[in-house]
């Protein structure tokens, strides 16, 4: 379905992605774990044309989406729902005018049928209705977090993009949110890329884990294989151990 | 020597670079206007950002321009015994000069920072990619309104401007320092031209888009966190101040 080739990219000089190359299969949840810094969020901006590479691919469906104009990437948008690591919530737009923007934007659905939609996620992510009508800036970290996750969901997409969805949550949130999101894939099937710290957790709701590190996928596989893989690097990072050998 | 030619060829460039750039982003922002979704909601909703929040600052602001005319007018002009030429005198400063370059300042002060501190914001907040996700552009969700906003508000704001200028006059001149209403009235119809107002209505309007664009600019390629807001908000002010006195010399010296 998604596949990069020799990705690459600098940010004034530093080498971010280094020779990128991932496979997102259909229908899958690929989790993308790695340290904080090292380029996942970056990663995952390439995907729906964010950001562009110095060199190397993206492929959806076969086509190559970083050749692709400004028309064409809001044609595949479409198909796309990315949550951001940071909500990006609209400020100007209330918790019900965000959750429903994508649904007055991208389809023509009658106004009461947005009003049930987003009272349903609302309902989804243990948000009372009064939270509706509330600012953005009025919500706490993990509201904001849930507020954006709705939004994204809410899409219905073939393919959602999640950065860090789990984090700011306490523990019953996050497992309800990865129980969710387990539930919405099983039901609709869709396929989705997701980054996430919360291991052993993510494994469960996972079927490929990918771990960045210095610019490369240094490991991938289903999650049993990643839980025992061979790499100190690798098992380092799953046990949380301090690393002292990092510069 | 030859590095500061250098250094100085190269901010040159850099400028003219920015100038090419903005031009740019300014008809990519007006030819959105014609392609649909047309988004009338969202250029209500500039309207009454830019245009009616200005309204209170402007009435001061264009009173008290108006009494400080009708006085300074009123001690210029009786050293000449020509009083009786007063209501010319206040209406043709506030209308081809005072009023569009006032009106601008005060409205790139007022809404102009905010503009860009508000895209500034949704940048770093990545709101405007999370609109390009949504498959809505940001150029014509965010930008278009607010240029066309500029475009309608600044105008009818320097109106007004004149206006409450001429009423501030009248009550300095008349009301305070005796001369004669219909004197003041009489002279203002008889040396106002439709030139001078059209020139004041062609410095408003490009002085609207001046503001609206470099607003817009200067917040939609904020970077480097809230710093870099604060960094574009300034730029802003300074920017659009520098280009109004600079577009009014060029504008007054087509219009005379
Ligand atoms: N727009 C940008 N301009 C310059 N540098 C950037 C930009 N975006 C990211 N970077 C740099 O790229 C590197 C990777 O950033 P990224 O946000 O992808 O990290 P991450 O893996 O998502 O980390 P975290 O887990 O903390 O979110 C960082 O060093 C960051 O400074
Ligand atoms: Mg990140």
């Amino acid at each position: 379905m998604i596949k990069i080739i020799d990705l690459v990219k600098s940010f004034n000089g530093q080498r971010v992605l280094d020779g990128i190359n991932l496979e997102v299969p259909r229908g899958q949840i690929t989790v993308v774990i790695g340290k904080s810094g090292v380029g996942k969020s970056v990663l995952l901006k390439h995907l729906v044309g964010l950001l562009k590479p110095d060199s190397g691919q993206v492929l959806v469906d076969g086509q190559d989406i970083t050749r692709f104009s400004g028309r064409q990437l809001q044609e595949l948008r479409k198909r796309f729902a990315v949550l951001f690591q940071g909500g990006a919530l609209f400020d100007s737009l209330n918790v019900f005018g965000n959750i429903a923007f994508p649904l007055r934007e991208k389809t023509r659905l009658s106004e009461a049928e947005i009003r049930r939609r987003v009272f349903e996620r609302l309902d989804q992510m243990h948000l009372t209705p009064d939270v509706a009508l509330k600012y953005p800036a009025e919500l706490s970290g993990g509201m904001k977090k849930r507020v954006a996750l709705a939004r994204a969901m809410i899409q219905e997409p073939e393919i959602i993009l999640y950065d860090e969805p789990v984090t700011g949550l306490d523990p019953p949130m996050t497992n309800t949110v990865f129980h969710l999101i387990s539930k919405t894939h099983q039901d609709s099937g869709y396929t989705a890329m997701m980054v996430s710290h919360d291991i052993p957790e993510v494994f469960q709701v996972s079927d490929q884990v990918a771990m960045l590190h210095r610019g490369k996928i240094i490991a991938q596989g289903a999650p049993a294989e990643i839980q025992r893989h061979p790499d100190p690097v690798v098992q380092s990072f799953i046990r949380g151990e301090v690393d002292f050998l990092e510069d | 020597m030859a590095t500061f030619i250098h250094a100085l060829g190269g901010r040159f460039l850099a400028v003219v670079q920015e100038a090419g750039a903005m031009m740019l982003f300014l008809l990519e922002g007006l030819a959105l206007t014609f392609v649909p979704p047309y988004r009338p909601r969202r250029v209500l909703q500039e309207l009454e950002l830019i245009g009616v929040k200005s309204t209170l600052i402007i009435l001061l602001t264009g009173a008290f321009t108006g009494m400080v005319l009708g006085l300074q007018g009123y001690y210029t002009l009786r050293k000449y015994g020509s009083e009786s030429a007063l209501g010319s005198a206040v209406a043709l400063s506030l209308i081809r000069e005072m009023g569009p370059v006032l009106t601008a300042i005060m409205v790139s002060a007022r809404a102009g920072s905010a503009v860009t501190a508000e895209i500034g914001i949704m940048r770093i907040t990545e709101q405007l990619d999370a609109l390009d996700t949504m498959a809505v552009n940001p150029m014509q969700y965010v930008v278009m309104p607010k240029l066309i906003a500029g475009v309608i508000a600044v105008p009818l704001l320097t109106a007004i401007f004149d206006v409450v200028g001429i009423l501030g006059g009248y009550l300095i001149g008349v009301v305070l320092l005796g001369v004669s209403s219909g004197a003041y009235f009489s002279g203002m119809v008889q040396s106002v031209v439709p030139l001078d107002i059209n020139g004041g209505i062609v410095k408003s309007l490009v002085f609207g888009i001046t503001i609206l664009l470099v607003a817009c600019y200067k917040g939609y390629y904020t970077e480097h966190g809230a710093e870099g807001v604060s960094r574009a908000t300034n730029q802003t002010v300074v920017l659009s101040a520098i280009l109004i006195l600079a577009w009014d010399y060029v504008l007054t010296s087509f219009f005379m």
